[in-house]
């Protein structure tokens, strides 16, 4: 097995979400403080995806953020090819290492520029780099640029708002595929599209990453996307995961009692009228999250145990869960 | 057969704009009995949320209805005069918004919309309402429904002001509920409680539901009937089993294949090329003939009308009869 391309080790990212300082003054507020990511660790090797599911809030576009180091973190490691992250983009070589690694948004119309026509969106970053020498290549190599993603070469002299979201997308992943870099990160790339436009951007997505050797950390809320992305999945709650497990063996044997009621709780096409287990409660707030483990209140497994004392990340039976009664046998 | 509830006939919604008359909706024909969840699927832009505005009407200046006609319990509501339109709201038509936080105003308290909406629909005093509003936040699964009802819209998380939306729309125990995206801001396991709750209060009231949304998925554990949209038409319309099961319009078709499935693998999805037209380039013919795979000449020129294909109604002139590919 070969070393992988990336690792997380413990990362954590806390937000200062505190009033201004005369409202703590004068109201006697404290300071308050938001662990968005708490002590996350995974690995992702060369040519697979990671996906990582969870609920709105439960930090994981945060994950992808740290990552590609738009946000700094609060403590642990990212490591890319062995070097570390942010490390590197303080020093000198920080133009190289973003070039291996780029980033696809959420909101195709929030992340392009609509004063700019796709040529000089797509060679923004070829420019930026100092990959092409002048204007007739910029274009040439945009015209490859928007083939590859099943646009027209055409299309680079025309502005954002002339194409539909999915055209959108393709558009913020030829400009992610610019530098040819080896990792991207892909934040909810598909939660704004329609269903059949989100089947041509996934099928694009996956016939890169074959041709080209793409290692991908695939956000979303949608686990049959992500069963349809993924190599392996990791499932967070409230900053931390609670299980990373092979996609079969997640679909298959989920461990977790949160990722059981996720997988309870997604309505299927092909399950009609099946009996659900009804969920219970919600996620609770993430500025005042409950003791022990996070998940407590919900959880219909939960002992004395699981309110006091918060479960690690351990590895059983070849799947890494997070859960005091999954580690005591007595989730069954 | 009973009598259906809501008689929707030959519905034509057009927005006049400079540049020509829009043509947002074209022919829709569709029935609701008494009780009966429909679902309405499609893409954005497919007209889908239009219908349910066009239902209880609140359509959008300058859109209106040009054609066709609308019945609920067999008296015509599409053109009655606005206050009429307001009585039949709220009490004969409930309606749940998609974002929880604008259809509630966040200056009044959950308690005081609620004895608004029931004092103004149902002949009650303001302590029977108040208790009429605690009963009905209690029947949508609000813990401490005595305490909550003093508290305004913010104090309340997605989920929960969601179940007081659906709390509004059922207060003056209306006969149809139109539900649009109900659960599309909302967390998936705060999404299956809310679909779970309108399923049981529509049962326990016997009112009839339209849900639209786009996730195939809400629909197919919901509904009775499906009608799938496209550009401002019905493709195909019917139980919902066979629509997901053996859809017969090649648009249905590529809509389900295109979804990722829980409980199998493939490597690629189906995918249908190209994207909805405008309204303003809508192709003549049938519109789906674009992108269609099995298009032929006549669906180039003639447009195709609702017709029995077997399991299903759908708008065809060359239906897929046989079962679909997976």
């Amino acid at each position: 097995m070969s070393a992988p391309l990336v690792e997380v080790r413990d990362l954590a990212k806390i937000f200062d979400v505190s009033p201004p300082w005369l409202n703590r003054v004068v109201e006697r507020k404290p300071k308050a403080f938001v662990h968005a990511v708490d002590g996350v660790s995974f690995a992702i090797e060369r040519g697979k995806t990671l996906a990582l599911v969870g609920e709105s809030g439960c930090g994981k576009s945060t994950v992808a953020r740290l990552l590609v180091g738009l946000y700094g973190t609060t403590h642990g490691a990212v490591t890319f090819d062995g070097q570390d992250v942010n490390k590197v983009l303080a020093g000198s070589g920080a133009s190289k290492l973003r070039r291996r690694m780029q980033m696809i948004f959420q909101d195709p119309y929030a992340s392009l520029n609509p004063r700019w026509k796709v040529l000089d969106i797509v060679a923004e970053p070829l420019r930026e780099h100092g990959l092409v020498k002048s204007d007739a290549e910029a274009k040439q190599r945009v015209g490859e640029l928007l083939s590859s993603v099943g646009l027209n070469p055409a299309d680079a002299e025309k502005f954002p708002h002339q194409f539909s979201g999915g055209q959108r997308q393709r558009i913020s992943i030829a400009r992610a595929l610019a530098t040819q870099p080896e990792f991207l990160v892909c934040d909810e790339p598909t939660s704004a599209l329609d269903v059949s436009v989100q089947a041509q951007v996934l099928n694009i997505m996956k016939d890169l990453q074959r041709k080209q050797g793409l290692t991908y950390l695939f956000i979303s809320h949608n686990l049959a996307v992500v069963r349809h992305m993924a190599d392996e999945i990791g499932v967070m709650y409230l900053g931390r995961l609670v299980e990373v497990a092979d996609k079969a063996e997640l679909f298959a044997r989920p461990k977790h009692p949160y990722t059981r009621m996720l997988l309870d709780a997604i309505p299927d096409i092909h399950m009609t009228g099946r009996a659900r287990t009804p969920v219970q409660g919600e996620v609770p707030n993430p500025l005042n999250p409950p003791p022990g483990c996070s998940f407590h209140p919900r959880c219909p497994l939960a002992n004395i145990r699981c309110k006091a004392e918060r479960p690690q990340l351990l590895e059983i039976k070849g799947v890494r869960v997070a859960c005091h009664a999954v580690e005591e046998g007595r989730a069954g | 057969m009973t009598a259906p509830l809501l008689e929707v006939s030959h519905l034509r919604v057009e927005f006049p704009t400079r540049r020509g008359t829009l043509l947002a909706l074209d022919d829709i024909s569709f029935s609701i009995a008494p009780g009966e969840i429909l679902g309405v699927v499609g893409e954005s832009g497919a007209g889908k949320s239009l219908t349910g505005a066009a239902i209880i009407g609140l359509l959008d200046p300058p859109g209106r209805i040009a054609a066709g006609e609308i019945r609920l319990a067999g008296r015509r509501i599409d053109n009655l005069p606005y206050e009429q339109m307001r009585r039949v709201r709220g009490r004969e038509i409930g309606a749940v918004f998609q974002d929880p936080l604008t259809s509630l105003n966040s200056l009044y308290t959950v308690g005081r919309q609620l004895t608004e909406t029931i004092t103004t629909h149902l002949d009650l005093t303001a302590s029977q309402a108040r208790t009429r509003a605690i009963e009905l936040l209690a029947s949508t699964g609000i813990p401490a429904p005595e305490a909550r009802v003093d508290h305004f819209p913010h104090q309340f998380s997605g989920g929960m002001r969601q179940r007081v939306v659906i709390a509004l729309a059922l207060a003056a125990n209306p006969k149809l509920i139109v539900a649009d995206e109900p659960t599309t801001a909302l967390d998936v396991s705060i999404q299956a409680q809310i679909i779970a709750l309108l399923k049981k209060v529509c049962k326990e009231q016997g009112a009839a539901v339209m849900l639209v949304t786009h996730d195939m998925g809400v629909i197919a554990e919901t509904c009775d009937r499906v009608a799938v949209m496209y550009a401002g038409r019905i493709a195909e319309i019917g139980p919902v089993a066979d629509v997901i099961h053996r859809p017969a319009h090649p648009y249905t078709v590529g809509l389900m294949g295109s979804i990722p499935a829980m409980d199998e693998d493939r490597e690629r999805l189906l995918q249908i090329d190209g994207s909805m037209p405008r309204l303003t380039a809508i192709p003549p013919g049938c519109a789906f003939n674009p992108r269609c795979p099995r298009v032929f000449d006549r669906c180039r020129s003639e447009r195709p009308e609702l017709a029995d294909v077997g399991a299903t109604n759908a708008a065809c002139w060359r239906p897929v009869t046989v079962e679909a590919p997976r």
